[in-house]
């Protein structure tokens, strides 16, 4: 594992404006301690021909900027919301060839959706119950989180000690017709109270959605997949604590780099970064992890 | 060290952001090894009065950060007498470069008076900064709503304009890398990398475009700084092609200036 500090790059020196020698993260970045885990990745928009290929490529790019471990889904299909079954399984496959070839640095989340709520049932049961996946989504589907198709899905979950990852956005130009909003993740959150619930992007207007899911406890905030805008993770520390905030990326079509930016930008205490960066969601998935007998 | 070509003073009208006080600003650029930064105004987004705008931004870069700061005034030219505004940075406030904001100032890259701005602002080597974004549509405040700037009818503009620097600000995946590619083909055209995304995206921009063309942009303080910073670490590239990103490219336009 690269260890942060150890980045050092230095820059060119003298000319006209005769700057000093000096690296780009000198005494600046995190500590290595941090143990960074992305709960929020997947094989798309990443170089490569086979699933083995596209985890390499993301491995190489996780020990430049120190994360520890990706959860991954949804292989690298263009097809967003994939129809028929047969999709969904292919997808599920590429994520746990990646998970084989790359054990020490991804787990595996299960692709399913609630406009299929027989086959996601059998394929939790494949990928999860038999298989080597930890965590159910991003699920990201033909129908919104808050349909009565999902309560199966979420009585699986609670019973299997699993949490769901969840694509939901508030998207100011309009969301797709299918697409959930932080508020139906509160509205499933509801139901199910033992449910433990990730909003992926919540809201991506964080300001509002941090205040949609404030008083469910059982919400998460997730941090991937939009801008590194300046006072998101404050906001999220203060309105949420530092325990209901996860860090994620969404590679491959976002960087590491712009979503690290949050947590390790943000003015917040180093042990609320620890959480964030990977301290909650080792947590949250200590329960299946210590049942697969897998390292935590 | 790092040339930083992409920072904002004053406030963002929608938000407090940590580092939008020039002390604070200074002080976390200083810590990350920042050693020049050009700055521009979120007040020359919305005020009018751009002469003041443009006084204050000048001040601020004076009193603040000794020589750190380099001001980049604001134009609007669908204001009346624009001109006398490019004269003021230019030979009043002695600044190296403006920075332009259609999409907030109401024009497009083919009105004519765009090609106007150019043509003066080349004349008077003067840096010109065109930034193409301020914040992701689709989080934007239902009350003012400004989809990023429409590109295509750069190149044919800048193609006109002699002796032209341009500098392309907050390039959002918004905007089309086909034409980020033609505009910077079309003369010397550079552009930041605060908005370039996906993972290593940095190393893939530099298979499209020129290597020289890339500047150091943090977006600072809308964004969180360590992000263009985190981006350079991520992309792998060698460390002639950082200091090129980081420094020196930055340095050939100042240069220039």
């Amino acid at each position: 594992m690269l260890n942060r500090r150890t980045f050092m790059k230095t820059l060119g020196a003298g000319g006209a404006l005769a700057f000093a020698k000096a690296d780009v993260r000198d005494n600046h970045g995190l500590d290595a301690s941090m143990r960074i885990w992305d709960q929020h990745s997947h094989l798309g928009s990443v170089p490569g021909d086979t699933p083995e290929e596209r985890m390499g490529f993301l491995a190489k790019c996780m020990d430049r900027v120190g994360v520890e471990r990706l959860i991954l889904s949804q292989g690298y299909s263009d097809d967003r919301h994939p129809n028929p079954p047969e999709q969904f399984r292919l997808e599920n496959d590429r994520v746990m060839r990646a998970v084989r070839a790359f054990p020490d640095r991804v787990y595996g989340s299960v692709y399913i959706s609630p406009a299929l709520p027989e086959f996601s049932i059998q394929e939790l049961n494949r990928c999860v119950r038999d298989g080597p996946m930890v965590m159910i989504g991003e699920i990201e589907a033909d129908a919104r989180c808050n349909v009565a198709a999902m309560d199966p899905i979420a009585e699986w979950a609670i019973a299997n000690d699993v949490v769901v990852l969840q694509h939901e956005w508030l998207n100011a130009l309009g969301n797709q017709p299918t697409e959930s909003t932080p508020f139906d993740v509160v509205e499933l959150a509801r139901r199910h109270p033992k449910l433990q619930i990730v909003c992926a992007h919540t809201g991506g207007n964080w300001e509002l959605g941090i205040r949609a899911i404030r008083s469910t406890k059982n919400v998460y905030c997730g941090l991937a997949g939009s801008d590194p805008t300046n006072g998101y993770v404050e906001m999220a520390v203060r309105e949420l604590g530092a325990e209901r905030v996860i860090y994620g990326s969404d590679v491959g079509g976002r960087s590491f780099a712009s979503q690290i930016a949050k947590v390790e930008g943000a003015a917040i205490s180093d042990s609320d970064k620890k959480l964030i960066l990977g301290g909650n969601l080792r947590r949250l998935l200590a329960p299946v992890l210590r049942k697969k007998d897998y390292k935590i | 060290m790092i040339i930083d070509t992409n920072v904002y003073l004053s406030r963002w009208p929608f938000r407090r952001l940590n580092g939008d006080e020039p002390e604070w600003l200074v002080a976390k650029l200083i810590d990350a090894k920042v050693g020049q930064a050009w700055a521009g105004s979120f007040e020359g987004l919305l005020e009018r009065d751009i002469a003041g705008v443009n006084t204050r931004l000048a001040e601020t870069c004076h009193r603040f950060g000794e020589g750190m700061l380099i001001p980049f005034g604001t134009v609007n030219p669908k204001l009346p007498d624009w001109q006398e505004d490019v004269q003021r940075c230019h030979e009043e406030h002695t600044m190296l470069g403006i920075r332009l904001h259609p999409n907030y100032h109401g024009y497009k890259l083919d009105d004519p008076v765009f090609a106007d701005l150019l043509k003066l602002a080349a004349e008077r080597r003067l840096i010109v900064q065109l930034a193409l974004s301020m914040e992701d549509a689709r989080t934007q405040s239902p009350l003012m709503r400004v989809p990023a700037v429409d590109l295509a009818p750069l190149a044919n503009v800048v193609k006109i304009t002699a002796g032209l620097r341009l500098e392309l600000l907050n390039c959002t995946s918004q905007i089309g890398r086909e034409d980020y590619v033609a505009a910077i083909a079309s003369g010397d055209v550079s552009m930041d990398i605060s908005m370039v995304e996906g993972v290593a995206g940095l190393a893939r921009l530099v298979r499209q475009v020129p290597l020289s063309r890339i500047l150091f942009g943090s977006y600072y303080p809308f964004y969180y700084f360590e992000s263009a910073v985190l981006k350079v670490q991520e992309s792998g590239l060698d460390d002639a092609s950082q200091e090129a990103i980081c420094v020196e490219n930055a340095r050939r336009l100042i240069a220039f200036a």
